[in-house]
């Protein structure tokens, strides 16, 4: 081990500017979803959490979307670059959709009066959270890489399909939510504020998707170089 | 018909162990009975309330135990390399899929044949009006439980900590499950007025079928080295 090689870490390159876009973009998006629209006539100033709920939600749908996707691509493939960015895309999304529930519940009080309520979408974004930490405890407890991706490919596969299937079956249980923010229940400008939030989100999405995935080369350069040592 | 013969062969050798080791599924139906005892203590002993919740009872009291019997399905293979014997014969590895698949199904409907009655007298329950119905949602609720149970045991059983990582995996994932399954016995019991029970039958049937085709399919990733 007298010489170690600098790992070849993927450049940043972009990163800094797609930082700087993500920052100008959220900045824009909640300045514009909390002076520039007027609070909604029957909420009040805490309808303008929306402006945070749904793009997180979305992100959090997008990581899990992607999470699905490059599992498929592993299994096919068995290159261990599309597990890095399905280890990276659930991180994120994990972390969103518990921003998500959080930012919900700060919602549900004022509006309906408690911090939670058995309501289907909320129930699923809970049991959505379960799957994906699953998901990443799985990770953690395999040592070998191969064997590691492909478990949790298998996983964030069966987990994806498993979604649609929970939802269906909790509404059928439950339903006490407005209908899902949609262009055609949120009337003209604040369809605008809402698309620039959701914008600004999935760009600080790619940028962290680049950060996230720098770090997973590095990890496995790491697990590499104790691999060789031991 | 070849993977017919070695997914029963599979079956057979696994329900062999079984009936030569009784005193783990009689442990089994007594730790069943257990958490049954567990929820009179936790609801309190009025009657309306106990039969009024005992569907959901019944389905966690199943859930619960299966869970440590699915804990053991790829375990007793650990020994002497018995699962590396398996996938070393010629042929489709699907059938240790399907075999065990079944297995885990045959063994969780003799244990809920003790354990129905037990939970009838300890929760005042009434099966009797709507006995085939009742009977039906209990085989489809334990066919979709032992499919995707069966499968995550084959997938934790050799990762570290497999007795946490196998409940964190399977609870989340058999959520329509356990609804249909909750929602159906509690309507089969206490009556169905509204004609809901359909829903949830269909419910029970879909999720058995998508993940029975899903699992089949990509079970032999989870075996490979």
């Amino acid at each position: 081990m007298s010489e170690l090689s600098a790992p070849s870490l993927p450049p940043t390159g972009r990163a800094p500017l797609l930082a700087a876009g993500a920052l100008v973009a959220m900045v824009a998006g909640s300045a514009a979803g909390l002076l520039l629209v007027p609070a909604d006539a029957l909420q009040g100033e805490v309808q303008r959490l929306m402006y945070i709920h749904v793009p997180a939600a979305w992100l959090a749908m997008l990581s899990f979307f992607v999470v699905f996707v490059m599992s498929v691509l592993y299994l096919v493939q068995r290159d261990l670059r599309w597990d890095r960015v399905a280890a990276s895309s659930a991180e994120i999304g994990v972390v969103f959709t518990a921003l998500t529930l959080l930012l919900g519940s700060l919602w549900g009080k004022p509006t309906w009066g408690v911090w939670w309520t058995w309501d289907p979408r909320l129930t699923t974004t809970a049991i959505l959270l379960m799957i994906y930490v699953g998901y990443l405890v799985v990770r953690s407890f395999a040592d070998e890489p191969e064997t590691r991706a492909r478990w949790a490919a298998i996983v964030g596969i069966v987990g994806f399909v498993d979604v649609p299937i929970v939802y269906l079956s909790v509404l059928w249980w439950r339903t006490l939510h407005q209908p899902p923010s949609s262009p055609r229940s949120t009337a003209g400008e604040f369809v605008y504020v809402l698309l620039l939030n959701v914008a600004a989100f999935t760009l600080l999405y790619i940028y962290l998707m680049v950060r996230r995935y720098r770090i997973a080369v590095a990890e496995s350069h790491l697990e590499e170089l104790q691999m060789e040592g031991a | 018909m070849q993977l017919a013969l070695r997914t029963w062969a599979i079956l057979w050798k696994d329900m062999l162990i079984e009936l030569r080791t009784k005193q783990s599924f009689s442990a089994m139906i007594f730790f069943a009975a257990l958490v049954l005892f567990l929820f009179g203590f936790a609801v309190g002993p009025d009657t309306a309330t106990l039969s009024r919740l005992g569907g959901g009872l019944l389905w966690i009291a199943i859930a619960f135990t299966g869970m440590l019997s699915l804990g053991r399905t790829f375990q007793s293979e650990e020994v002497a390399g018995g699962l590396d014997g398996l996938r070393m014969y010629p042929g489709e590895v699907r059938a240790i899929y399907l075999g065990k698949l079944l297995a885990n199904f045959t063994f969780l409907l003799v244990l809920e044949a003790f354990l129905v009655p037990v939970a009838v007298v300890l929760l005042h329950l009434e099966p009797w009006e709507h006995l085939p119905v009742f009977v039906g949602i209990m085989l489809l609720g334990t066919f979709g439980f032992s499919v995707i149970g069966t499968f995550y045991a084959s997938l934790t059983h050799h990762l570290r900590a497999r007795e946490l990582m196998l409940p964190l995996l399977l609870f989340p994932a058999l959520v329509p499950v356990f609804l249909g399954a909750v929602n159906a016995t509690s309507l089969a019991l206490a009556g169905d007025p509204l004609g809901q029970i359909g829903v949830w039958i269909r419910l029970l049937i879909s999720f058995d079928v998508i993940f029975l085709v899903l699992c089949v399919w990509i079970f032999p990733t989870v075996l490979e080295e």
